[in-house]
């Protein structure tokens, strides 16, 4: 029997057994005078592995794609201050996609809290509206008990990030360690509602029964149920016959190449979606949160339907859109139930009004909205983002995107056939994320083709990130759509504000060929239609980082587009389409 | 105004957990999200659990005020979030201290209105009193706005503490 001293350990030797049974795997992280004794605990043990990067913002967005891409918690490590300010862009952009992280900061040592001492930052007034929930962890005997809860509240509910803040002082002070509870946890205060209402799910039943012009229109809160849930959603959609459209963030959740999908929704959704959307009598949203970027002019979204709405997250109910039937559940545990329900009662369906509808969904669907003038000269975006679908789409691969016009494209073109493969910054529209994100993903899934698609803009935030994708020989693949403008910003100027390309211009820009070799990545550039398809085959053959830099049409807008303050029924849908819709005054205060 | 848009006042009252930082998690829900305070309350109400008890009066359409109370009951250390307006009778109450300045039949008549308002004195000088005053804010402040004519000089309210009548706990 050890003596209480003898088994009392370091706090940064506790946190580091905390982290360990918490199943965690990798910690990407930086390190900084605060959280110098938990890099010494590291140092000494072989469980965790560490992921260094070159700025705290990469961290968190490295942990994101982890997270994303596996279902897990990601973990941060950030030292006290700078590095927690620097990780507030990621708590925000995981915050805002409900992505499960732990992030843990270095503080002052306790005394010297409030001095303005060296570094410090008051990180957890600081992050407090940016976390899902966060810890000043101002003693040792809490600090185990601490993380454990904070991998509960970050992985349960609707995810989302958790901050702990560690001082000095709390790592170098020694205790006993305090495993996590081996039954699941119940908390004091927090206990998110995951079971649905019996009674809802025969009401859903019988409203999705009755229903003649019926959408499903799901959204990531499927993907962040788990890969189950996505296979159940996939089967009552078949069983009802009914269509479905996916968020930006619920792509994967359903086949793409189902014939009932009817692609994206919203701003840049297809035509057939937002009109089935606009058009419906029964509106079945599950696990989204009627973004302003999916419904546009909320006084003219879906006017006739009658919405049913399941989300985990019961203050994402009637906070947009008023709707008739919610249930407060998890999406997976919902769609079970639903699925059981469907098949239980075997509903007879309006067969001849849903053939009716398919009908008309089909005369929009033939408008080919996605369609674009090929061209032999210049590189069209929408035609890199088509070969490189054909050249990837039968390899294991993941996708994660920056902010932008490349970003619709992507979600656009590329097809997504499971859940947690396309990993996008929906929420927050951070600039920079994917292509830490996309080091994250490859650090989870070693042999697979991870691509970040990217535009030469966004890039430019994270590219010091090309040196841990080097040290780590992380063979990411960046996909750069080089158009030399804020694609977005310079689309709504020409849309919006008169043509006048204030500051959009991508002035002065590196030549991507040689920051990857600087690097020592790959690089690689393409500027011709004809050669594009060899330049993607020698950047998926390369075991390298790579940035592919292909130059595309400059003036290439993102289309359909539903122009701000305007109804699904008020698209955008080409370029000859320009003056048809004019943007109100309401529509130009919007984002 | 349609009764969808009507602004009304609501009283909620939310059980937290007495950590560090709960009062500005609840106060920047508040603030972030664009909501408003018209007054609140806070101090410990249960030593043993570590809980406390907040009072809010808020102001907003029936759908902002749904948003404030799911986004209270979202918050990690909210055990319960209770709306004392819809959920029936309840009671309200507000203390003030007020301080009068005044002589000769200024100060004789603030002392009687005083005893109407069963406000009792708790500090007296030769010119001035402090009263204190305890009911619904609707008396509280009529008391304060008989008082300006009678030498007011400084006051200061608690906000309104309220609990639902019965004998059921929150």
């Amino acid at each position: 029997m050890l003596k209480p001293e003898e088994s009392a350990t370091t706090g940064a030797d506790l946190l580091v057994k905390a982290l360990i049974d918490e199943e965690v795997e990798v910690v990407f992280g930086y390190p900084g005078g605060a959280v110098l004794p938990i890099y010494d605990s590291l140092f000494k043990q072989n469980r965790l592995r560490h992921i260094l990067v070159r700025h705290e913002q990469a961290a968190v967005h490295a942990a994101e794609g982890y997270a994303r891409s596996t279902g897990k918690v990601g973990v941060v490590l950030v030292t006290s201050g700078t590095g927690a300010t620097n990780a507030v862009t990621g708590l925000t952009d995981a915050l805002m996609d409900s992505i499960p992280l732990v992030c843990l900061t270095g503080q002052v040592p306790t005394h010297l809290i409030g001095n303005d001492a060296f570094q410090e930052a008051d990180t957890t007034g600081i992050t407090r509206p940016c976390t899902k929930h966060n810890y000043l962890v101002k003693s040792v005997g809490d600090l185990a008990r601490s993380v454990h809860e904070a991998f509960y509240v970050a992985r349960s509910g609707r995810p989302g990030p958790v901050v702990i803040d560690l001082p000095k002082d709390v790592l170098m002070n020694k205790h006993e360690y305090v495993a996590p509870p081996k039954v699941a946890v119940t908390h004091k205060s927090y206990r998110p509602q995951t079971q649905p209402d019996p009674k809802k799910i025969e009401q859903a039943i019988e409203m999705i029964a009755n229903a003649r012009r019926p959408v499903f229109y799901a959204g990531g809160g499927v993907i962040n149920a788990g890969p189950k849930a996505s296979k159940l959603l996939t089967q009552l959609v078949h069983l009802t016959g009914y269509p479905i459209t996916n968020t930006l963030m619920g792509l994967g959740a359903f086949p793409a190449s189902d014939k009932q999908f009817l692609g994206m929704l919203g701003m840049h959704g297809t035509y057939e979606a937002n009109l089935a959307m606009h058009g419906c009598d029964v509106m079945i949203n599950i696990g989204a949160r009627f973004d302003d970027r999916i419904t546009g002019n909320l006084t003219k979204f879906s006017p006739g339907s009658k919405k049913i709405h399941v989300d985990i997250d019961p203050s994402s109910i009637n906070k947009n859109v008023h709707v008739d039937l919610a249930i407060v559940g998890d999406a997976g545990i919902v769609l079970e139930e639903l699925v059981k329900a469907w098949k239980a009662k075997q509903p007879k369906v309006d067969q001849k009004a849903l053939k009716a509808w398919w009908a008309e969904i089909e005369t929009w669907r033939s408008r080919n909205c996605l369609a674009y003038k090929p061209n032999k000269q210049v590189i069209k975006p929408q035609y890199a983002l088509e070969r490189l679908y054909h050249h990837i789409k039968d390899k294991d691969h993941y996708i994660t995107t920056e902010v932008g016009q490349h970003q619709m494209w992507a979600a656009q073109f590329l097809k997504f056939e499971q859940p947690n493969r396309w990993m996008t910054s929906g929420g927050l529209g951070t600039m920079g994320y994917g292509f830490p994100a996309a080091l994250g993903v490859q650090i989870a899934h070693p042999e697979a083709l991870v691509i970040d698609v990217a535009g030469e803009a966004s890039i430019l935030m994270n590219i010091q990130e090309l040196s841990t994708a080097a040290q780590y020989r992380l063979p990411v693949k960046i996909f750069v759509l080089n158009n030399h403008y804020m694609g977005m910003v310079r689309q709504w100027q020409e849309l919006l504000h008169g043509g006048r390309y204030s500051e959009s211009y991508s002035e002065s820009l590196p030549d991507f060929v040689k920051v990857a070799d600087a690097f020592g990545a790959k690089g690689l550039r393409c500027d011709d239609p004809a050669k594009l398809d060899d330049t993607i085959k020698e950047m998926i053959e390369l075991k390298h980082p790579v940035i592919v830099d292909v130059i595309v049409d400059e003036k290439e807008n993102c289309f359909p587009m539903i122009p701000s303050g305007a109804a699904h029924n008020e698209m955008l849908l080409g370029p000859d389409d320009k003056q048809s819709a004019k943007v109100s005054e309401e529509g130009m205060v919007l984002v | 105004m349609s009764k969808d848009s009507a602004i009304v006042a609501h009283t909620i009252s939310v059980l937290v957990a007495n950590e560090p930082g709960i009062l500005a998690r609840v106060v920047g829900l508040f603030s972030g999200r664009g909501y408003n305070i018209e007054s609140l309350t806070v101090a410990e109400t249960n030593a043993k659990e570590s809980q406390s008890r907040i009072t809010i009066v808020t102001k907003g359409t029936p759908m902002i005020i749904e948003q404030i109370k799911a986004q209270l009951d979202r918050l990690v250390p909210v055990y319960r979030v209770r709306d004392l307006t819809v959920e029936g009778p309840h009671i309200e109450r507000e203390l003030a201290l007020v301080k009068v300045k005044g002589v000769g039949e200024k100060r004789v008549e603030a002392l009687r209105l005083a005893d109407v308002f069963r406000a009792k004195v708790i500090d007296a000088k030769s010119d001035s009193f402090v009263f204190e005053v305890t009911g619904n804010t609707d008396k509280v402040q009529t008391f304060i706005g008989l008082m300006e004519a009678l030498g007011l000089v400084d006051v200061v309210r608690t906000g309104i503490v309220a609990m639902s009548r019965g004998g059921e706990a929150l």
